[in-house]
């Protein structure tokens, strides 16, 4: 067991990718900051005392503390309090967590869906590769925001408003996960189309290997390079366009908020000089979604064939 | 000889250019919400009657002092005690250029106490109303009534000729969600007219210039703009865009103050802010308890100590609010100091009620809650939700614009709502006719008590004032024992606008533009 540990520390020690890395200043910042984050997101319970989501805990008297080393400041709360005397950290660490499950959540749904629709159209071609390539045509003519305003606005008609506040969520992953495909689409379809015509696939027909057996065995792990490199700026693109919505106020309702709902609820005080409330989630939700993206440039720069 | 022409020309259009500039002058007025309806007659709504105020008159009004004074009628006399019988003025023409008459005066009249008017809780005394001649209008009341001109006042005349042409014989059934002519167009005997209606976006207003009155404003338009977004509002006044806001956000008073072009005043406004619980029905819409408890008085008294209103008061309206402890404020017939004390905020007591009354954990309930209506409305609900939780009560809030709002609440849609209420008469009747009567209009609480409406039938046709008095804080006793409602505070109102922009501020929220200027 131990050995076997050891030989996958070594495999990963010895591998290309750890040694760009190691090498990319950039690469490593911003993976601290990105595993700082997502401790603090994931763990929040034990990282901060407060629970901001839970109203009969707040206190109104704490509202619009500033931060801590302001004049004004209280130590129990380092980066002051909103309008409800909501602990700023408190809330933006369990407002992030929300904005990183949608961002993942929708991500890979759109990374499923994209991948299996891609990969099969370029596997069996002909017809239905034509109707979903032109299918990621159309999708990609409407921008994705508009696209997840729309889907945000039939669900809204559709479920009732008791059940919208719980189902929110699940709106926004499926709103933003379908606005996202047709890239993982696009790149999975290439990449199969190159793929497929290689001797291994000829080699797998041959002996009878099954269709389906070959896409998702054989083809699959080969395209995934490209594929996750497009999943890693995509996360960012997600947890961006999770929080405009959220700052257009049909995203997650103010009682849970995620980022883009704090820098909108902050906006109101933005006049009134409470800077805090607003400013704080936006230079997270930017360091966040900056790390997420150097991170992302550095895997493509890792993983493209032609650079290297 | 060409050339000389086209020095002609030129100076010709400067000189228009020059007097346009000069003369044009136009106040851009925003607040958060829009006015509902430019029907006068089918919403009883603050800025809905702002609006119509420009528009419409009646046949008296309460001047920039608030004391009543003559509009369209000249002089009245009551020639019995249940018999009023007003001049009109003769020199009153419409805006489409067609003399107001009595005729007019009746239809319209008639034409508030429709099933579909909002206003017809006003004038509910008058049994019958005649034009005697041209210019000579009786009405008679059921008993004698000592505020039928405060509530005249708030009765539009509109030309009769115009709604019979224009399919407006009834006012707009608001509730039902309906639409007409008279929704979406106006005309008047007021000193401007609506010359451009986008519902929420932009209303215009031109000087009208058939108007009868002496003009003491020097405004050929006003532009209203709503803007919902607090910020937004503050960032267009700031920038010039805007002139005056209406309902400046609180939080942002200090930062208004320090532009050396713009100004803040602030007056408490006559209206109060309250929560309405529903007390009849036998299961709550959104409840998860199967029963009512608002049934039970504990429960309604617990809700009301659990309300931490001091720190409302402190850190949501910025000490610009007055605690409230009945639904009206000073200076209304029947407010005293007394009766608008609170009972003591005590968050253990509250629990204690809950307790007593049977729900120790508390119960789930919906708070319905307007967002772009009163002074940090949404804000004021959320903070609501908080001290709630702290005794058990689980509160889901619900916000949504007032046009929604107050459709729902009026469709019985509402358990646990937010509401505010101004009185136009500065009577307490008034308070009593919509909000605590069996059956009223606007009681959604729904609230019945036959001594309370005894007592308003005295103060509809008693002229002894002491004996009404009496009736009027008999009432308010009883209404205020049984906490009928959850009131909050008597709101302040602060308006901001340019130094250049004179629009005198009146406490009840109305601006009055023929008395206002821009230098």
């Amino acid at each position: 067991m131990d050995s076997q540990k050891l030989t996958l520390f070594n495999r990963i020690k010895d591998s290309d990718i750890y040694f760009s890395f190691i090498k990319s200043p950039t690469a490593i910042v911003s993976a601290i900051i990105l595993i700082i984050i997502f401790f603090c997101s994931f763990f929040v319970e034990f990282v901060t005392p407060y629970n901001p989501f839970d109203p009969s805990s707040l206190s109104l008297m704490d509202a619009f503390t500033p931060p801590s080393w302001t004049e004004d400041g209280l130590a129990k709360f380092i980066l002051g309090t909103d309008g409800q005397g909501r602990d700023m950290l408190s809330t933006i660490l369990y407002g992030s967590r929300i904005s990183l499950i949608v961002g993942f959540s929708a991500i890979i749904f759109s990374l499923i869906l994209g991948v299996s629709l891609g990969l099969t159209a370029g596997y069996f071609g002909g017809k239905y590769e034509m109707i979903v390539m032109r299918l990621t045509d159309v999708q990609l003519t409407v921008p994705s925001i508009l696209m997840a305003l729309l889907v945000d606005g039939i669900a809204r008609g559709i479920i009732s408003r008791e059940m919208h506040d719980e189902m929110a969520i699940y709106v926004l992953i499926f709103a933003i996960g379908i606005s996202e495909w047709p890239q993982f689409a696009r790149v999975s379809r290439a990449a199969t189309l190159v793929e497929k015509n290689k001797d291994y696939v000829s080699a797998s027909t041959i002996i009878g290997v099954s269709n389906i057996l070959i896409m998702f065995k054989h083809i699959l792990p080969n395209i995934m390079r490209p594929v996750l490199v497009i999943g890693t700026i995509g996360l960012a693109l997600a947890i961006l366009a999770e929080s405009t919505l959220s700052f257009l106020g049909v995203g997650v309702p103010p009682t849970t908020p995620s980022l883009g709902t704090l820098i909108r609820l902050g906006n109101d005080f933005l006049f009134s000089g409470e800077w805090w409330i607003t400013f704080f989630p936006a230079i997270f939700l930017v360091i966040l979604a900056f790390s997420i993206n150097l991170l992302g440039d550095w895997m493509r720069d890792t993983l493209n064939p032609k650079l290297n | 000889m060409k050339s000389k022409n086209l020095i002609k020309f030129l100076l010709a259009t400067f000189f228009v250019f020059l007097s346009t500039q000069s003369f044009a002058k136009t106040i851009k007025w925003s607040m958060q919400g829009d006015s509902l309806t430019l029907d006068p007659h089918a919403q009883n709504e603050g800025p809905t009657t702002m609006v119509s105020r420009q528009v419409y008159e009646a046949l008296v009004t309460r001047g920039l002092d608030m004391s009543i004074g003559p509009q369209l009628a000249t002089d009245w006399k009551t020639t019995n005690p249940t018999t009023w019988v007003f001049n009109l003025r003769k020199d009153v023409k419409f805006s489409d250029g067609t003399s107001m008459t009595s005729e007019d005066v009746v239809f319209s009249i008639l034409r508030a106490q429709q099933p579909t008017s909002d206003f017809k809780e006003y004038i509910s005394t008058v049994t019958s109303v005649k034009a005697l001649d041209e210019y000579t209008v009786e009405i008679q009341t059921r008993d004698p009534n000592p505020i039928l001109l405060n509530q005249l006042s708030n009765i539009f005349v509109m030309s009769r000729k115009w709604c019979h042409e224009n399919f407006a014989i009834v006012p707009q059934n608001w509730d039902a969600g309906q639409e007409t002519f008279s929704a979406t167009n106006s005309m008047g005997t007021g000193p401007f007219k609506i010359t451009l209606r986008e519902p929420n976006t932009k209303t215009v207003f031109k000087k009208n210039t058939k108007w009868w009155g002496n003009v003491e404003h020097n405004l050929t338009q006003i532009q209203l703009l709503p803007i919902k977004n607090a910020a937004t509002r503050v960032a267009a006044l700031l920038s010039g865009e805007i002139d005056i806001v209406t309902d400046a956000p609180v939080q942002d008073l200090a930062r208004i103050k320090s532009s050396a072009e713009h100004k803040v005043e602030s007056t408490p406004q006559m209206r109060t802010i309250f929560l309405g619980m529903d007390q009849a029905a036998d299961k709550l819409r959104s409840g998860n308890t199967g029963d009512n408890p608002f049934k039970k008085k504990e429960v309604r008294q617990a809700f009301y100590q659990a309300i931490d209103i001091e720190a409302i008061k402190k850190k949501v309206m910025r000490g610009l609010s007055e605690p409230a402890g009945i639904i009206t404020f000073p200076g209304v017939t029947g407010y005293t100091k007394e009766l608008d004390k609170r009972l003591p905020y005590d968050v253990n007591a509250a629990k204690q009620l809950l307790a007593d009354a049977g729900y120790p954990n508390g119960f789930d309930i919906e708070l319905r809650c307007p967002n772009d209506r009163y002074v940090n409305d949404e804000a004021i609900c959320t903070a609501v939700v908080g001290m709630l939780g702290k005794i058990g009560i689980n509160v889901n809030l619900f916000a949504q614009t007032k046009s929604k709002h107050f459709k729902e609440l009026k469709d019985d849609q509402g358990d646990f709502y937010m509401l505010g209420w101004g009185v136009p008469t500065l009577d307490s009747h008034y308070v009593f006719h919509y909000l605590y009567e069996s059956g009223a209009s606007w009681n959604k609480v729904n609230f019945s008590d036959p001594e309370v409406d005894a007592a308003i039938r005295v103060m509809e046709g008693e002229v002894d004032l002491d004996k009404r008095n009496a009736a009027i804080a008999k009432a308010w006793k009883i209404v205020r024992d049984n906490i009928a409602y959850l009131p909050l505070h008597h709101q302040v109102i602060s308006w901001a606008s340019k130094k250049k922009v004179n629009v005198p501020i009146r406490p009840n929220n109305e601006p009055l533009f023929r008395f206002s200027s821009i230098n």
